[in-house]
Parts: C-alpha cells; structure tokens; sequence
C-alpha cells in the first residue's frame, strides 16, 4: 500500500489536516459552532468552484472563501454565529452560487464530486506543502488563543471582566475553522467536513477529559479515523470518505455504549 | 448618612479608619441609551460586606458593569482601591448570574482551573503554582469534593461554590457578586451568604451582592444599597430599610414591615413604584 507515491501522499496529506481537525472541532463543538463550520465549508465551495472558473487551485478559493465568511461571521457576532437561520441562509446561497459556477464550468462532473465528497488520492505532492503551511499556522495559532478561548468558551461573562477580548477572540478562531476546513474538504470534501471536524471532537468530549488531554486526544482520534479511512478505502474500493464517515460515527457510538454500561 | 430626603448623596454616617474600597462621585450610568442612576455618590470602606437591592431595572447589573470597566460613566468617576476603575483589573473579582452550562463534562478542578490566568495567551497549561492555586481556591469554598467530579452532575448550589472559587482565583480584595442567591432554595441561601461572609472576613475582602430579597442577608451584611428610581441609598439595615426612607427613595408610599425577624417591604396599595419581587419575602415567608 505504500509501495504507491500517491498512497505515501495521501497518508501524509491525512496526517497534517486530522491534526488540525481535531483541536480546532474539539473547541468548536465546545463553543456550539458546528453548524457555523458547516455553511463556512459550503461558501467555501462557492469559493473554489469561482476559482476553478478563474483557473486558480480550487484549494485558494476554498480557503479564501471560507476565511472571508468566517471573520465576517465573527464580526457580527452573536447577530449571525448564534442563529441557526441565518447560517442557514448564508449556507444556501452559497450552495447556490456554488451551483452556478460549476454549471458554468465545462468539466464540472468531475470537479463537483471532488469537491462535495474530497478526493484524498488525487492529493498532488505541491498540494502537500500548501496543508503542512496552513496545519502549521493553524496549530500555532490554536496555540496562542486555547488558553483565552476556554476562559472565554466556558465563562464569557467572567472572561469579559477579566479583560479577555471577546470579539476578537471569536474572529480569530472563526478565522481559524474557515482555514482547518478548507484543509479538511480537500480529503473528506466539503459535504463530509463534520466527519474530521466533528466526530472526533464530540467523542473526546464525552470522555470528560481535562482541556489540554482533550485537545491531544481529539487530534489523535481524527488521525486514527483519517488513516484508518484510507487502509480501510484501500482494501474495499469505498470512498474513503465513506470509511472516515462511518469510523466517526462508529467511535461516537461505541464511547456512548461503553459509558451507558459502565454507568 | 445624610438625609433620606437626599438618597442621591448617600454616605456612611460613621467611616471607619478603613481606607475607601468602591468610591463613585456624581456618577451618571446609562443602558442602551435609558439614563438607569443618576448623579450617585457614595463611599463603601474596605471589608465591608454590601447588599445591593432593588427591582429588576433599578441599576444593580449596570452598577457592576460599570465598576468591572464594561461600561464607561455617562459621567462622574469612579474609582476602587484609590485607582480609575478598568476593566480586567486584578483586585475585582466578579461572579456573574449563573446560566445556561457550558462544558458541563469537565471535572469540577478543570472548570476552575479554566479561569486561572485565563487572559493570557497560550495554551491552558497550569503548572505547578498554578494547579496549588487552584487547589487552594477549591479548598476556600470546601469544594475538593467536587473536585473529580462532572460540573454537569453537580446542584445549583454545589457549581455556585465552583464559581466562587473561580473568583477567588486572582486573590481579589473586592469582590462584585451578581444575585448568587437566585435559583437557590432558602436553606442554601442563608448557608451562601454565610460561607461568602466568612472568606470576607478572612480576607478583608470587600463584597457586593445582589439580590432580590434581603432577608438572608440580615445579620451579615454591613450595608445595605438601596437601587430605586435612578438613585442610590446607602447605610445600615437600621438606616435604609425604613418606611420614611424608602418613601423619600421611591418617591410613594412604601411600608417597612418587620415581622418574626424578617423585614418586608411593601408598597401602600400596590403601589406601582415597587415591583412584584420587592415584596418576595413577603410571599415567601407569609
């Protein structure tokens, strides 16, 4: 299996977003943002397929789009992050727009299933360093804010008195998401973010581990699915997507089966 | 104090030699553009435990937002412990309303723990002083039980001393408590106010509480600060909460009843200058 350059690729690639993945989900499902990640994912798709209409890399449109939409949510705060409906409405009109630029497009078929569903082997080793450039800033920057953004996650009120800086805070990790899952549609696409973003983190998170354990196990589940996605991809000719997706749920449920017997 | 008929120039009618913790001068605060006190001045010396009542509205969010640095003073100043009010300041510790739970599978220590210099960047590592700190926090409150415990699966009560131990953190010597009382039944009540009572004393620390119902305050606290109408009165239970003192304050007729040990105050036929809960005590206790 890793006889094949792609494969080595593909595991590397896996590698640097699930690392990424799991902190930053592990704070998203924390802060209740789920559904946020999940319209920026979509505007993203808005972004690359405009981008591969301008022949740019889809991945500069993803991550451009998404980072556009992630600060500008920050900005309006609780008008826009807190309700469902409006990132509902943000969500479909990206998808819409997203839809008229891949009808545009002359090879969409292909270029859409890429997209929406990720496409791990087709990872081009140039590819490779862009993720390493962006898992690196993205965990440095977690780095910097985890401490403030728990403070700020768990005790708003009192974070605010304590002189945190609420707002800015709330952009730079919204920021922060758009980037992790522009890096993450690359290998799960854009429809299947939740399975590297999301699942890892709420499984981490019933366990009740301290933060800073929570934060390691919850990368170190998403590198386990991530990987475990591919070998299992690899020997059934699946998607891997569908292998990450169903490791996801599949690990939610059995840490929800081990607690309701061990209790 | 001086005069009731004056409740805007509220003062202590005996100062101590204690210096000034809280002190505020001609100061206007408004919210959401509604002018809520008007033109306060008072002086609250160092250690003194304070109630603050009054209706919903009356000011008492808006008072703390303001002395934390939230909200700026349409004007006057205010200062604690000699120095401008800002926010993020050290000595202040604030405890807000309880709410909805956030993080409720942490431990009761990570909870806590999350509070501890937790306007520095970083990661959430503690150290070995830090996590001491926290012990000793925990342990201020008699909250090492719950130390290894879910915040999720503990009582209103039992997160509430969590929460106070949160605020003892930054060792603060004035401490801003926003109705901790609510939610609680009577019995936690008075054990509340008691165990906040005895970690001022130890610590000299100075305490305002909200709260709705000022008999399980009766007995501790110093001082009383009354909120009504846009002023503010200040003094002894013995002072403020009197019949022609609170008529001066809310500008209608209010009766201070004292009955079994317990204060009520009640509006002359459903005056609509009280609100409803002004008059809990009565419902409660009746």
């Amino acid at each position: 299996m890793l006889d094949y350059d792609f494969m080595r690729t593909a595991f590397l690639a896996a590698q640097l977003v699930a690392l990424v993945c799991g902190p930053v989900g592990w704070f998203l499902v924390l802060r209740g943002q789920t559904f946020a990640s999940h319209a920026l994912s979509h505007v993203g798709f808005a972004g690359a397929t405009g981008a591969l209409m301008l022949g740019l890399s889809p991945l500069t449109g993803l991550a451009g789009g998404a980072l556009a939409a992630g600060i500008l949510m920050g900005l309006a705060g609780d008008r826009v992050a807190g309700r469902d409906v409006m990132i509902g409405l943000v969500l479909s009109v990206a998808m819409g727009v997203g839809a008229l630029f891949l009808h545009l497009l002359t090879r969409s078929a292909s270029a859409a299933t890429a997209l929406l569903f990720g496409d791990i082997l087709g990872i081009s080793p140039g590819m490779l360093g862009w993720l390493a450039l962006l898992s690196a800033g993205c965990l440095m920057g977690l780095g910097i804010m985890a401490r403030p953004l728990l403070f700020a996650t768990l005790q708003p009120e009192m974070a605010e008195a304590k002189g945190v800086p609420l707002q800015l805070l709330d952009v730079m990790f919204l920021a922060l998401v758009a980037i992790a899952t522009a890096e993450c549609a690359q290998i799960t696409g854009v429809l299947l973010v939740f399975t590297l973003m999301v699942a890892p983190a709420v499984t981490v998170l019933r366990l009740g581990l301290s933060p800073l354990a929570g934060l390691g196990a919850a990368a170190g589940l998403a590198l386990a699915e991530a990987w475990g996605g591919l070998i299992l991809s690899w020997y059934t000719d699946c998607p891997t997507s569908f292998w990450i997706a169903l490791l996801g749920g599949a690990g939610f449920l059995l840490v929800g089966l081990a607690q309701r017997f061990r209790a | 104090m001086q005069s009731a008929a004056e409740p805007a120039q509220a003062h202590l009618s005996k100062p101590r030699a204690a210096p000034e913790s809280i002190s505020l001068q001609d100061v206007t605060l408004a919210r959401g553009g509604r002018v809520v006190l008007s033109q306060i001045s008072l002086a609250i010396p160092q250690g003194s435990f304070v109630g603050v009542l009054g209706a919903n509205g009356a000011g008492k969010t808006t008072l703390f937002h303001a002395l934390l640095g939230l909200e700026p003073a349409v004007q006057g100043s205010m200062q604690i412990n000699g120095q401008p009010v800002r926010r993020g300041h050290r000595a202040v510790g604030y405890m807000p309303q309880m709410r909805k739970l956030i993080g409720g599978q942490f431990t009761g220590w990570s909870m806590v723990a999350s509070a501890l210099h937790g306007q520095r960047w970083g990661l959430p590592w503690y150290g070995r002083a830090g996590r001491a700190a926290v012990d000793a926090a925990l342990a201020a409150v008699d909250a090492q039980d719950l130390a290894q415990r879910p915040v999720a699966a503990l009582s209103g009560g039992e997160r509430q001393r969590l929460l106070l131990a949160q605020t003892l953190l930054d060792d603060p010597s004035v401490l801003l408590l926003d109705e901790p009382l609510a939610s609680l039944d009577p019995a936690r009540m008075r054990e509340t106010v008691e165990r906040i009572h005895t970690l001022a004393r130890a610590r000299n620390m100075t305490v305002l509480m909200s709260a709705h119902d000022i008999n399980p305050l009766l007995g501790l606290m110093d001082h009383v600060l009354y909120l009504a109408r846009g002023k503010a009165l200040l003094g002894t239970v013995d002072e403020v909460i009197t019949t022609k003192a609170l008529t001066a304050l809310y500008g209608a007729p209010v009766d201070v009843v004292r009955a079994g040990g317990r204060v009520f105050v009640v509006a002359e036929g459903g005056g609509s200058a009280l609100q409803e809960h002004d008059c809990g005590g009565c419902v409660a206790h009746a």
